[in-house]
């Protein structure tokens, strides 16, 4: 069922939903349109952006923990080290495969 | 005369202070006008109440059940994980699992136990609001829920590391972690060194809160910031 391997590397959907679709997403928004690498895969849990507005019937969707690095996100404007990284939940329908 | 705050001082009667008749710095005891999610929570409870859905003793009950849930409990799994390679191990593998062996849960959460080492140092945050294990650590201090630490930890945790004391090595990694959605999360810091034989009871002492969240390492053998 789980679309992603793990070391795959992926892209978060560079989209920007506003009102009235869904509100309750997940997704920081300083990581759409990133690239990173998918890490660990947690399993299938209820989609948040359906459970906010009653939808409880709905199918589960695997979440993952996906790893950035500093550099992709900030490119050097920020207070980190070079090894330093970021590790976020994103659920695989804001994921996109990068060969 | 009403008491209004633009009243002008030309009336006769004695002042003792001649500035410009303003409070100075004070917060108010009551924040005027109450927020709208104000109005709603009160609204809510009390229709849950006149219902019979729910009572105010349960409100309470539940008020006092949530500040019971302190960081000294995250600080016993720390200190039993430090002192028992086995129980570490499981803590590690399943976080969940781990704290139900100390009586603890996390209800329909994942929680994902990750381990500060002399190369790596975890760092929690929530961007988007304020997830945090609250059934192990209670909950959680007003700063982490500030807009500056959501917003800066994640672009300059170093600074931020920093300004809660912590100065870590460049060669260590600063792992942040966003908690987003269906985990949360508990650092287990590195045991301090100094402490070969130490009870787990003296050892939970030094696990601290800032420590557990990772924006700080746990506290030396004196009981200081290491």
């Amino acid at each position: 069922m789980a679309a992603f391997e793990i070391g795959q590397a992926v892209k978060v959907r560079a989209e920007h939903p506003l009102r009235p679709q869904p509100i309750h997403i997940r997704t920081p928004w300083y990581l759409r349109g990133k690239h990173g690498v998918v890490e660990r895969r947690f399993g299938e849990f209820h989609n948040p952006e359906h459970l906010a507005v009653g939808q409880y019937d709905t199918p589960e969707v695997t979440l993952y923990w996906v790893r950035f690095t500093m550099d992709e996100l900030w490119a050097g404007e920020g207070s980190y080290g070079s090894n330093d990284s970021l590790i976020v939940e994103i659920y695989e329908h804001w994921l996109v495969s990068q060969f | 005369m009403s008491h209004d705050h633009d009243h002008d001082h030309d009336h006769d009667h004695h002042h003792d202070h001649d500035h410009p008749h303003d409070h100075g710095p004070f917060q108010p005891d009551i924040k005027e006008p109450t927020e709208e999610w104000e109005f709603l929570e009160i609204a809510m409870r009390e229709l849950l109440i006149q219902k019979g859905i729910i009572t105010a003793r349960e409100v309470e009950d539940m008020i006092e059940e949530w500040d019971g849930k302190v960081p000294e409990n995250g600080a016993r799994v720390v200190a039993r994980a430090w002192t028992d390679a086995a129980y570490k191990a499981r803590l590690l593998a399943d976080g969940n699992a781990g704290v139900q062996e100390m009586g603890m849960d996390l209800p329909g959460l994942k929680l994902v136990v990750l381990e500060n080492t002399p190369k790596v140092h975890h760092m929690i945050v929530c961007t988007l609001c304020s997830c945090y294990p609250r059934t192990i650590l209670g909950l959680p201090p007003l700063w982490y829920k500030s807009r500056a630490y959501r917003t800066r930890t994640v672009r300059e945790p170093r600074a931020v590391l920093a300004e809660f004391g912590t100065e870590l090595p460049d060669s260590v990694e600063v792992r942040v972690v966003d908690s987003t959605a269906d985990c949360r999360y508990l650092v287990l810091p590195m045991r301090p060194e100094g402490t070969d034989g130490w009870s787990t009871d003296e050892l939970a002492r030094l696990a601290t809160r800032d420590s557990m969240i990772g924006t700080a390492q746990a506290l030396n053998p004196e009981g200081a910031r290491g």
